[in-house]
């Protein structure tokens, strides 16, 4: 009966999100009050059908009811308790219906948080996210239904879930991921909210930027999982393939990168005002362009989404309706959005000036968006037009990726010292020399130091790595500029009002100002001293890394570089839902004993699949990573040994990026403008009573 | 010419141009990095390149793996049901490689027509054939079956 409530709750929760979408916007329309603060009942009712039906669909995982096809598919009596849960998102129908549980919070989030916004504003947000899940919950009932179920003749046992998803990774990594994905959709519903109005100030901008920021954040710590659990699930050391599916996520996350700042110039300076629109549509235009490439079977197969195209065509009719009619609005309305009544001053800026620098980086953002979307759809149309089976490998992606990079890096050093309006081009060259120096002799020197190779006896330059010391330069530079402009701030005030009351001593006053430095201030500095140290641990860990592939049998001593591997004994254990092959292999340096690691080669029972488990022994400055091969004759196996250096500064340069959109998003000008947001609010209501 | 607007064709010829080279760069790259997919049948015949980067793929023939003794080498051959195509690699295969399943291969054809593999991937589960090779199979059933007819005319 549990699966049938959970049905019957998510068909109250479409009926719901109908009502939604329509009450409040005509309401908003209408001028009725009443009718425009039903969207955020309806919304928190919504949330709660949502919750019961997910609660219902987790409920027959762990009671194993195998007459629900979905269940049968996924799991298994001897599947653990944490992974039946996980397992509730581990395929298509149950993913789905987080991607609606996941809009519903995010829904019900903007109702209980948008106080201080002007009704017309927050009743038409609401009703565009309750559009949206009208669009996701009639996908899951009419063509992805978890309650489902086979009957009469139902199985006794489960097909288990993907071996590949049994792990902690898969239980955060896709709702880190769908948070920032769905988050998306409420940048959406406010940039769509303002098309309609007709209205997009700094103060809107102030509004829809916590949101954006937030979505942001769950996004960049969604693709960084997903990254660190790839590096050592999938068992083979690599932790970005420019596979589709990563790409899917890697698109949105920069033009949401793109749209963070881009909004920050519409907040302080008026300006970039429809490009933040349009960015704000693309984002979640890309989310969904995401969802229709993973979940419809497209990427498999153009051929197999011809055969079974009920969900692909779905995805995709609703990918053309929300991205024709949105950027149909914005043709319409952007020119009007642009130049607004009431501004209180034209919007100018210089050649050399912190807008300048900002319509860089989404030029440089939205170009490497575009050539990773030209990448990965290129397949799919030579397969549609019979050009033949095409696959686009990584150095295409590289090609164009990496100096883009590069380019963005070079622009964030100068990007902290610029100033509205108009910067000094003097000025900037004078702050950049010293850190310039450094960088360039760190480039210089540093790569000599790493490479195990190089020796001062017998030098070589073989062994100096360009590509090591243009990623130290790249990073250097970006570190050296930040913490070059904190100091200075410490010295003189985050703003000039500060510098005129500057305390007696300077220490004093260094302490004051650097509790002053307002939160957006740390969230850009650790965002961009994450960037620099996730460049540093991509380029040095793809340059440095060593890898060999060995037969060995127990008793055998390989040197990778400088560690000596002992293969000492390989056993037989078994665990709750396979067995496996486990061997014990020894890490030496200079015959001190590293790390004991103990890779497994799991047998799955119920869908017969062997899986490699690697065994890592994680450190900041370099990884060792051990996985089993196969069986080769007699007690041989065939071994892959790696030495990968400061691999994970990867994980650890992205979670700092995360951290910095956090900080920002947790402001204190968010918070205080929260009250006075009744008077802007008041203000905007007066305004709008005077156009109508 | 008006110096704003001279100012703005300067404009629009540097984007122009910006775009072209842009354009021109990710066609290039395309086709540089684009690998196409060849069946043995192809390979064998002649009809795919030697030495450019390819991939080819098929069920393994069974009995055809070969394993070196005291090295990661290994040769074997697939077939989309027409040709079989010899396949050499050093290095561990896939943890879902084995005879009878289907196997992707990606590397070099030499002059011998044996494709020097730098990588093999083997399907995902045990339900998941590779499209590529589902279709190639599908393809080479079809021709034998519309020989065979042709021959009993």
């Amino acid at each position: 009966m549990i699966a049938e409530y959970g049905h019957v709750a998510l068909i109250i929760a479409l009926c719901l999100s109908v009502a939604q979408a329509i009450v409040p916007m005509a309401g908003s329309f209408a001028g009725y009050r009443t009718w425009m603060r039903l969207g955020h009942s309806l919304a928190l009712g919504q949330l709660v059908f949502v919750a019961i039906s997910f609660a219902c669909l987790t409920a027959a995982f762990l009671q194993d009811d195998f007459s629900l096809q979905y269940v049968a598919n996924n799991s298994n009596t001897l599947l653990p308790t944490e992974f039946k849960i996980s397992a509730v998102w581990g395929a298509h129908e149950g993913s789905l219906l987080l991607w609606a549980l996941i809009l519903a919070v995010w829904s019900a989030a903007v109702a209980l948080f948008s106080g201080h916004l002007p009704l017309v504003l927050s009743s038409r947000v609401l009703s565009i996210l309750g559009a949206i899940s009208v669009g996701f919950g009639l996908f899951i009932l009419l063509t992805s239904n978890p309650f489902a179920r086979i009957l009469p003749f139902s199985p006794t046992e489960g097909g288990d879930l993907n071996p590949l998803l049994q792990d902690f990774g898969l239980i955060v990594h896709p709702p880190m991921l769908y948070m920032g994905y769905v988050g998306f959709s409420v940048a959406f519903a406010f940039a769509v909210a303002a098309l309609i109005g007709g209205q997009f100030d700094s103060a809107w901008a102030r509004w829809a930027r916590p949101w954006i920021n937030s979505a942001w954040v769950f996004l960049t710590v969604g693709i960084t999982l997903g990254s660190w659990w790839a590096y050592y699930e999938l068992g083979w050391g690599g932790w970005w393939f420019w596979d589709p599916v990563e790409n899917a996520s890697l698109m949105p996350w920069l033009v949401g990168t793109a749209l963070v700042h881009s909004i920050s110039v519409t907040e302080k300076r008026g300006a970039f005002r429809s490009w933040t629109l349009l960015l704000a549509i693309l984002a979640f235009s890309l989310s969904l362009l995401g969802t229709f490439l993973v979940r419809s079977g497209v990427l498999t197969s153009v051929h197999a989404f011809a055969n079974d195209p009920e969900r692909g065509i779905f995805i995709l009719a609703f990918l053309g309706l929300v991205v024709g009619s949105s950027l149909l609005l914005f043709a319409l309305r952007g020119p009007v959005v642009q130049r607004q009544q009431g501004d209180v001053e034209v919007v100018s800026y210089s050649g050399l000036s912190r807008e300048m620098i900002l319509l860089l980086n989404n030029v440089l953002l939205v170009s490497a968006m575009a050539m990773i979307l030209i990448g990965t759809l290129y397949p799919l149309i030579a397969d549609v037009l019979e050009l033949g089976k095409i696959s686009v490998g990584p150095p295409y992606f590289n090609f164009f990726f990496v100096p883009m990079t590069l380019g963005l890096m070079v622009a964030m050093g100068f990007a902290v010292f610029s100033r509205w309006k108009k910067t000094d081009a003097l000025m900037l060259r004078q702050k950049g020399m010293v850190p310039f120096l450094i960088s360039l002799g760190a480039a210089l020197i540093l790569p000599l130091f790493l490479a195990e190779t190089i020796s001062w006896e017998s030098m070589s330059w073989e062994a100096y790595s360009i590509t090591a010391a243009i990623t130290l330069g790249a990073s250097f530079w970006v570190v050296t500029m930040s913490i070059e402009d904190l100091w200075q701030k410490l010295d003189r005030g985050y703003s000039k009002r500060d510098s005129s009351k500057r305390g007696s001593s300077k220490r004093d006053s260094r302490l004051k100002n650097l509790t002053k430095l307002p939160g957006s201030y740390w969230g850009m500095q650790v965002a961009h001293i994450g960037i620099a140290v996730c460049a540093l641990g991509v380029g040095l860990s793809s340059v440095y890394d060593v890898q060999k592939d060995v037969r060995m049998v127990p008793g055998d001593r390989v040197e990778v570089a400088g560690y000596e591997f002992t293969f000492d004994s390989l056993d037989f254990v078994q665990g709750p839902n396979f067995g496996a092959s486990r061997g014990q292999i020894s890490a030496y340096k200079n015959d001190r004993l590293v790390a004991v690691l103990y890779p497994e080669k799991r047998k799955y029972e119920a869908r017969n699949q062997v899986m490699t488990e690697a065994a890592l022994d994680a450190g900041l400055t370099r990884d060792l990573y051990v996985s089993l091969g196969e069986p080769l004759k007699g007690d041989a196996w065939a071994i892959r040994l790696h030495v990968k250096p400061f691999v994970r500064c990867i994980w650890l340069g992205g979670l700092m990026i995360g951290l910095g959109g956090l900080l920002s998003v947790m402001d204190k000008r968010y918070r205080r403008r929260r009250q006075s947001g009744a008077k802007l609010s008041a203000q905007s209501a007066a305004a709008e009573a005077v156009t109508q | 010419m008006h110096p704003l607007r001279k100012q703005r064709l300067q404009l629009v010829i540097l984007l122009v141009a910006a775009a072209a080279l842009v354009v021109g760069l990710v066609v290039y790259m395309l086709r540089e990095n684009g690998n196409f997919f060849y069946t043995p049948a192809q390979i064998v015949s002649g009809e795919a390149p030697k030495s450019t980067f390819l991939r080819a793929g098929g069920m393994v023939v069974d009995g055809s793996v070969v394993r070196s003794d005291d090295s990661l080498w290994v040769q074997f051959k697939i077939t989309d049901g027409v040709e079989m195509l010899t396949i050499e690699h050093t290095g561990i295969l896939p943890d879902l490689f084995a005879e009878g399943e289907a196997a992707i291969a990606s590397g070099k054809v030499d002059e011998n027509v044996v494709l020097q593999a730098t990588q093999i991937l083997a399907k995902h589960d045990e339900k998941y054939t590779p499209p590529e090779v589902a279709d190639a199979m599908n393809e080479a059933y079809k021709q034998k079956e519309a020989a065979k007819s042709g021959s009993y005319k």
